[in-house]
């Protein structure tokens, strides 16, 4: 697959380390390497060569410890190849060095008669999953996966939706009816057969019978439509299904249909607390396939909003979970905090909890007058609140009792199976993207990165409260220094694009009527951007083909690792550990099932 | 001769007095599911049922309009006679206690010897209502509330009995009205304060009230042992609860600060009706039990047993020596 490739005599890429690394292990011939407009070093590699080049990397001095995502791309229509290798599928690996603080990505072309490439569970267990995922969405066969099924749809479904042959929207299709046949069959695919998954149905001698219990999908616990079969003994957990799927829309085959532009309202409901959180990685990384570098005021509005919606989900997240140990009231008041939140951000967005008010190189509207006296009285709200939380709820002994050393799980499981953000920051280790990897000015403000060390539920619910008083700090440091300028970048791609000379000459008419009407047409290439989104990483993966729509959307969000890790942590606890679990580990369904 | 002999009169209006006390339970335990959602309202931050009439004061009539007139279903996957029967046990069971409460001198509806034992019978007769109700209605959620149920209430019965031991020793009486009397002076709170600890403990306990809810915690088990209950079954399960509630607090006020006595002599006390002091002190530990509920997050299944066996039992045991032995001391022809 490599050979209509001729390698340059000056070997691209060697510049990042890990090349190099790999090219002395398994000699420059064996990759080949692309250029992405992410800077993130992209290698080709044979199939043949894939797992012992990804678990050379796993085990490299300063190793890839997290396999930060894995999917797939349908090649077959795509134009501007940019010089990789011409086949019908590829699927990427996407690693992460928390060591080295960088990334690798690796990627396997496939032909469609033959899609198979071998598992590597035994390298990252966190890739059953994203295998599992990639065969269903794409329909490529993982060999030596233990349980290769769907996942986000239905078992009934037929057909792999993000190949480019499978249509996209609902007209193309025969009417959707369902009678009563169809639908008993629906109900019989979602009976749990433990025998399937290799669970036993009594002990070992026999004695006693084990409870299969089907938690969810609707379940006051399940934070949305979840669902986790447990096989219990009593009430102690020996082992559990989690099953996701159920929110399922369709998100990234949606991208592939929607211009740039109009793309954006879809982003916000993915984690659907985090509101314009959401706009963010996905605005960057179209801004990078565009070029656009954005003035500095839409940089600092963006990261005040962002932490607007940090401090309104971890609210909601400390209520929740609070009230998942048996404590009721707090929630009510922290919903109080999180009305005094959204009304700023009403104010200066126009809309409360899903505002799609960043724009591709800039935002909507600028701050409208007045801003600063509401941000003021937020931020002089808040802090005197979280404390009280702090006393009333967090300190209180019954809390403490239920979540010190509950669901319990330390950094090397925590990489293993791919946790980001405060569930992993809680087992010591200190990576938060915004210091890490400092993107919309970031590195501009002064902020610390609370970080714990016993990694159980206890420590995720108090890295939280922390976390929001540092995004007061930041709020408060955008409300003193926020740049003076415009809020859209001068540049062609910016959209809606500016308008003040359309009436002047025919070419900006122009120019303005094909972008605001078709949308704006990306340059061909790839870009990928994460950000530190209010549950951990967060990124999108754009390609581009140079076209008005993305031709591949890749969505890693960061519950859907959080659920697959479940599991590993919790068998052996009772079923109030797994709810106080479930409440600390802070999850959307939106989120796991885009 | 008219019927109405004295003893007639006598019996009838005896018969009376219990009824009057029946539904004067029965209607403040009903209307506690509005005072506890207006007072939960309060410390929330909220404002609670303020809707129908009022201060919202007609919502009790609404929801028994809506509980009455509700579909009385019944699963067809459960076993229809204990299904029904658990709703009416976990009813009758507490309120049948009531009996033996003696709200003011004369006013009890049976002046039992051994009142207290008879309030211990009742309360372990109510755990067949959550056992009955969990096992009954072949659901796993249902069933795991019932198992917790049946495990914690028999634990915490267990020193409950125990904690009220301390009292009959200092009285000599299983006698409620007894009891009272014993109290001229010095309510049993002040010489049984680890015994009314124990007490609240366990009667919370006995009733599944928060934070000791864990049979029907609604973020593990959903509604735990009566998940498959509707309409006026369920009604009567919340009803109960409740009459569990007015139960336990009426008997602290009995048992550990003096029932209807006022908390010290005083000429113009002498003008309070006695049932002023019964009626505050008992709605005080009420509301007790409610702001308890708001404030305290839930302990683990196993916690609850822990500290029940671990805790409490020696913490009673301790009590009942102890109290012994100085009432021998104080009073050795006692032996």
């Amino acid at each position: 697959m490599t050979e209509n490739v001729t390698p340059s005599p000056l070997v691209p890429g060697v510049e990042h380390e890990v090349v190099r690394e790999l090219h002395e292990q398994f000699g420059a011939d064996a990759f080949v390497f692309q250029t992405t407009l992410d800077k993130v070093p992209t290698l080709w590699v044979p199939r043949a060569q894939l797992i012992d080049v990804l678990a050379f990397l796993r085990k490299l001095p300063r190793p890839f410890v997290m396999l930060y995502d894995l999917s797939a791309t349908d090649e077959r229509l795509r134009q501007n190849r940019l010089g990789m290798p011409i086949e019908d599928f590829t699927v990427f690996y996407h690693l992460i060095s928390i060591d080295r603080n960088s990334d690798v990505r690796i990627k396997v072309a496939l032909k469609l008669d033959d899609l198979t490439l071998p598992t590597s569970i035994g390298i990252w267990p966190n890739a059953n999953w994203y295998e599992r995922e990639a065969w269903d969405l794409f329909g490529v066969v993982f060999e030596g996966h233990p349980h290769l099924s769907r996942i986000l749809l239905p078992r009934t479904w037929e057909g792999h939706p993000l190949r480019k042959d499978y249509p996209a929207r609902a007209t193309e299709f025969d009417p959707f009816k369902l009678d009563a046949a169809k639908q008993d069959l629906e109900q019989e695919a979602l009976l749990f057969n433990p025998d399937e998954w290799g669970m036993k149905r009594s002990n070992k001698d026999n004695t006693e019978d084990f409870m299969f219990l089907n938690l969810g999908p609707n379940h006051p616990s399940a934070h949305g439509a979840f669902r986790i079969v447990l096989q219990l003994d009593g009430e102690e957990i020996v082992d559990c299904v989690p099953d996701i799927g159920y929110h399922h829309r369709g998100a990234e085959k949606m991208a592939e249909r929607q211009s740039w532009h109009s793309y954006i309202p879809y982003t916000d409901r993915i984690d659907y607390l985090g509101g314009v959180m959401n706009n963010m990685p996905y605005i960057l990384a179209v801004e990078k396939l565009a070029g656009i570098e954005v003035p500095d005021r839409v940089k600092t509005i963006r990261v005040m909003l962002s932490e607007f919606f940090r401090i309104t989900s971890h609210l909601l997240y400390l209520g929740t979970y609070i009230q998942d140990v048996g404590g009721m009231s707090p929630v009510f008041f922290m919903f109080t905090d999180r009305m005094k939140a959204y009304d700023v951000i009403e104010a200066i967005t126009g809309f409360r909890m899903h505002p799609a008010w960043f724009r591709i190189g800039g935002l909507a509207h600028d701050l409208p007058k007045g801003w600063d006296r509401l941000v003021r009285e937020f931020v002089e709200w808040l802090p005197g609140r979280l404390k009280e939380y702090e006393k009333a709820a967090l300190q209180n002994s019954i809390l403490v009792a239920r979540s010190v050393d509950v669901a319990q799980y330390n950094k090397e499981q925590a990489l293993a199976w791919g946790v980001t953000g405060p569930g992993l920051r809680a087992t010591g280790v200190d990576f938060d993207l915004r210091k890490a990897r400092p993107y919309s000015g970031y590195e501009n403000f002064e902020f610390d990165v609370p970080t714990a060390h016993n990694g159980d539920a206890y420590d995720r619910a108090v890295l939280r409260l922390e976390e929001m008083h540092q995004s007061v700090r930041i709020i408060k440091q955008c409300l003193e220094n926020m740049p003076a300028g415009p809020y859209k970048a001068d540049h062609p791609l910016t959209c809606p694009p500016p308008k003040e000379r359309t009436l002047q000459d025919i070419e900006t008419l122009i120019t303005h009527f094909l972008s605001v009407s078709w949308g704006p047409i990306m340059p061909a290439g790839e870009s990928c951007q994460m950000i530190e989104a209010t549950k951990g990483i967060n990124s999108y993966y754009l390609t581009s083909d140079s076209s008005t729509m993305s031709y591949r959307t890749r969505i890693r969000t960061p519950s859907f690792p959080h659920l697959q890790q479940i599991p590993s942590v919790i068998n052996g606890s009772m079923i109030p550990d797994l709810i106080a679990y479930l409440g600390s580990i802070d999850f959307v369904m939106a989120d796991v099932d885009r | 001769m008219s019927i109405f002999t004295p003893e007639v009169i006598a019996i009838i209006w005896a018969v009376a007095k219990a009824l009057i006390v029946l539904f004067g339970v029965v209607i403040c335990a009903a209307f506690l599911s509005f005072v506890e959602r207006r007072l939960l309202a309060l410390w929330q931050d909220r404002y609670g049922p303020n809707r129908a009439g009022p201060f919202g004061l007609l919502q009790l009539p609404a929801d028994m309009i809506k509980m009455f007139f509700k579909e009385d279903w019944t699963p067809p996957f459960v076993d229809k006679l204990t299904f029904w029967l658990a709703p009416a046990i976990a009813m009758s069971g507490l309120l049948l206690s009531f009996a033996i409460v003696p709200v003011i001198p004369g006013w009890v509806a049976a002046d039992l010897d051994i009142g207290l034992l008879f309030f211990f019978a009742m309360a372990g007769l109510a755990v067949y209502a959550v056992m009955f109700g969990g096992w009954s209605s072949n659901n796993k959620y249902a069933l795991l509330g019932g198992v917790r149920a049946t495990a914690q209430t028999v634990s915490y019965e267990v020193f409950m009995g125990l904690s009220l031991m301390g009292v009959v020793v200092i009285t000599g009486s299983f006698n409620m009205t007894d009891i009272v009397n014993a109290q001229k002076g010095c309510w049993f709170v002040f010489p049984q304060f680890l015994g009314f600890l124990t007490f609240a403990t366990a009667g919370i306990a006995v009733t599944h009230r928060s934070p000791f809810d864990a049979p029907e915690a609604e973020q593990d088990l959903a509604a735990g042992y009566h998940t498959e209950y509707s309409g006026l079954k369920w009604g009567m399960f919340f009803v109960g609860e409740y009459i569990g509630v007015v139960l336990i607090s009426s008997l602290i006020t009995v048992l550990f600060f003096g029932g209807w006595l006022p908390p010290f002599e005083w000429s113009v006390f002498d003008y309070v009706p006695a049932f002023f002091w019964f009626a505050t002190k008992t709605a005080f530990f009420i509301m007790m039990f409610i702001l308890i509920r708001a404030a305290l997050p839930r302990p683990r299944y196993d916690q609850i047993m822990d500290f029940g066996w671990r805790i409490c039992l020696p913490v009673t045991l301790v009590n009942l020596v102890a109290t012994a032995a100085v009432v021998l001391l104080l009073n050795p022809s006692a032996a």
